[in-house]
């Protein structure tokens, strides 16, 4: 076998891995769009959000200190401590169901029954008042974000690799981060399932998302159904926010990974969770060898663009995604 | 009459108790139209309670009052002796009040064990963190609502289809599912919205004698709409009949049968 074959090879993994990332965001729309029906455009938000708040407890910023400064003439920008990545990490999801609850209580609790159009302006809403607020809260420059997370080449997937490809080859050039990243969503992944499986409130969640009116009959609360999934949509948010904040520094440009959520979900179905895995899988692989090999001879940055048209492809031949319930109009 | 408290045996032995429902003057109205005017009547523990009348009467606003759907401009909901605040119907569920529906509210997606397990979620005590580390004591209670469950499927005789998404199953066993489901709750009322409309011949036979085996077995009672006259006073001990949204009858099936106003509205008046 020549390098080329193993570079492919390489390009596929950086491809599987980057599309980890973009199967975590994609399962935030899921978790959200089938309890409740909704599409929540502000998922890259809130991972955005997520990641904001995280560094900023971390570093122990205070919350909305320039607006405080601007009020009041005073100096504070920080606490003066750092607390550690653990109780940061707890802190922040605190924060993001906090969140969920005000969304539940302010917004979508009034919004019941109405239209879908209506219920996805709504986000849109959210969306740029939660980027607002991140602003305002924690300042609007590009922050680091450490968690302790080992980064850049594996040396030992190098060295253990080099050998398979003769003179030409250097071993598989895979970043650290990325399989960390991987490994966090295969056990997210698994969590989920268990829980929506195996659990009360799980099996709560998936009445809900199946019909509000038998929900109802049954003893459920719908509200607290939806605060608790969007609780879990913000913890995935801050598990997405994290991977993408430690990738590529946190700034606001991180809130424009739900446009990149949007190709997967057509792929995968708006309703499947494994859809949402397999569906960012194909994308990041799919992207990646298209640059690769087409990429060159047309001018290259196809990675903007392919995944959208690989998303209107599917819309054209199955609507309804790959796992996505079928559409069955009966007459 | 009998008291409030009085409890009294039926021909066929079966005892039924003091009542546990008791519905007060309610009016409900929807904008201008009166849907329920000013109807009161009661249902007894153990008894199996029919409300009748043609189309548009207000039977299943009745129910819907019940079970909190609706909420009534004005009246009173007495349960087991004590007036209940306005509810959400989550809350009329938990308190032991089950349904089915008219057009039968099922979760399509999920298996028939699935569904009527759903029934059981007030029963499961365990909270959110032990259940979500599968402690020792959620795992227990599980296989004990399992049990409760899979009891009620064999009572239902729907073990075959156990497994099949309830989206595939013909109307008749998806009625019977639901049923199930209600059941699974143990609930103290039972509301039936036509349980057998839609059924042929065979199937409402099976329908009478599961409706009928469950307030013989599990002592439930229940309050049910129909439409078939012949199945009401077959099933019922007591009927209430209803007509562009009044009470026009109430009592034995033998007196609402005798009952003038009743034969007039509803049954139509005798050609012989």
């Amino acid at each position: 076998m020549g390098a080329d074959f193993y570079y492919t090879i390489e390009v596929i993994l950086n491809g599987l891995m980057a599309g980890v990332l973009y199967a975590l965001v994609a399962l935030g729309f899921v978790l959200i769009f089938k309890a409740s029906g909704i599409f929540n455009y502000a998922q890259g938000v809130m991972a955005l959000f997520a990641a904001l708040t995280l560094v900023g407890i971390m570093e122990g910023q205070v919350p909305f200190s320039h607006l405080i400064n601007a009020v009041f003439g005073t100096q504070i920008h920080d606490f003066g401590w750092h607390v550690p990545a653990l109780l940061a990490i707890i802190l922040t999801m605190v924060v993001m169901v906090g969140f969920a609850w005000l969304v539940q209580k302010y917004i979508f609790r009034h919004l019941v029954g109405q239209e879908p159009i209506i219920l996805f302006m709504a986000t849109i809403g959210l969306a740029y008042f939660l980027e607002g607020v991140g602003d305002l809260m924690w300042g609007s420059d590009i922050k680091t974000l450490d968690v302790g997370l080992p980064q850049g080449a594996s040396l030992w997937i190098e060295e253990n690799t080099a050998f398979l490809g003769g003179d030409d080859f250097y071993g598989f050039f895979i970043d650290q981060l990325d399989v960390v990243a991987a490994m966090v969503a295969a056990i997210l992944v698994a969590v989920l399932v268990i829980f929506s499986q195996y659990t009360k409130q799980g099996r709560a969640m998936r009445a809900v998302a199946d019909d509000h009116q038998a929900a109802l009959s049954v003893g459920i609360s719908l509200n607290f159904i939806w605060v608790l999934v969007w609780s879990l949509a913000g913890f995935v948010a801050l598990v997405a926010g994290i991977m993408w904040g430690a990738k590529s520094g946190v700034q606001f440009s991180l809130s424009l990974i739900a446009l990149k959520a949007l190709p997967v979900l057509m792929l995968g179905g708006f309703t499947s969770i494994p859809g949402a895995i397999v569906g960012g899988l194909i994308i990041g692989v799919g992207e990646k060898l298209f640059e690769y090999s087409v990429g060159p001879m047309i001018g290259g940055a196809t990675e903007n663009w392919f995944a959208y048209v690989l998303a209107l492809l599917f819309l054209v031949f199955r609507p309804q995604g790959l796992f996505g319930e079928k559409i069955i109009e009966r007459v | 009459m009998l008291d409030d408290t009085e409890s009294y045996v039926t021909a066929d032995g079966r005892t039924i108790g003091g009542v546990v429902l008791d519905l007060k003057s309610i009016t409900l109205r929807f904008g201008g139209v009166e849907a329920i005017k000013n109807i009161s009547f009661d249902i007894r523990e153990g008894e199996i309670r029919a409300i009748i009348g043609p189309n548009g009467a207000g039977k299943s606003s009745m129910l819907n009052v019940i079970s909190g759907f609706y909420v009534p401009q004005e009246g009173e909901v007495w349960f087991r002796g004590e007036r209940r605040p306005q509810m959400k119907p989550y809350e009329v569920a938990q308190q032991g009040i089950a349904r089915t529906f008219q057009n039968i509210a099922l979760f399509e997606g999920m298996s028939v064990l699935d569904n009527v397990m759903t029934g059981r979620l007030n029963k499961m005590k365990t909270g959110l963190w032990s259940q979500a580390l599968w402690k020792g004591k959620a795992e227990r209670e599980e296989n004990e609502n399992r049990e409760a469950v899979e009891k009620i499927i064999d009572f239902l005789e729907i073990q075959s289809i156990r497994k099949t998404p309830v989206g595939r199953l013909p109307y008749g066993l998806k009625k019977r599912v639901e049923l199930a489901r209600a059941l699974a709750a143990e609930p103290t009322i039972l509301l039936l919205d036509e349980p057998m409309a839609g059924m042929n011949v065979e199937e409402k036979e099976d329908m009478c004698r599961f409706i009928l085996d469950v307030n013989d077995e599990f002592g439930t009672t229940i309050a049910l709409i129909e439409h078939d006259m012949g199945v009401v006073m077959d099933l019922s001990d007591r009927v209430v009949v209803m007509d562009y949204g009044r009470k026009i009858g109430d009592g034995t099936p033998d007196e609402v049968r005798n009952n003038q106003d009743v034969i007039d509205a509803y049954l139509g008046v005798s050609h012989d």
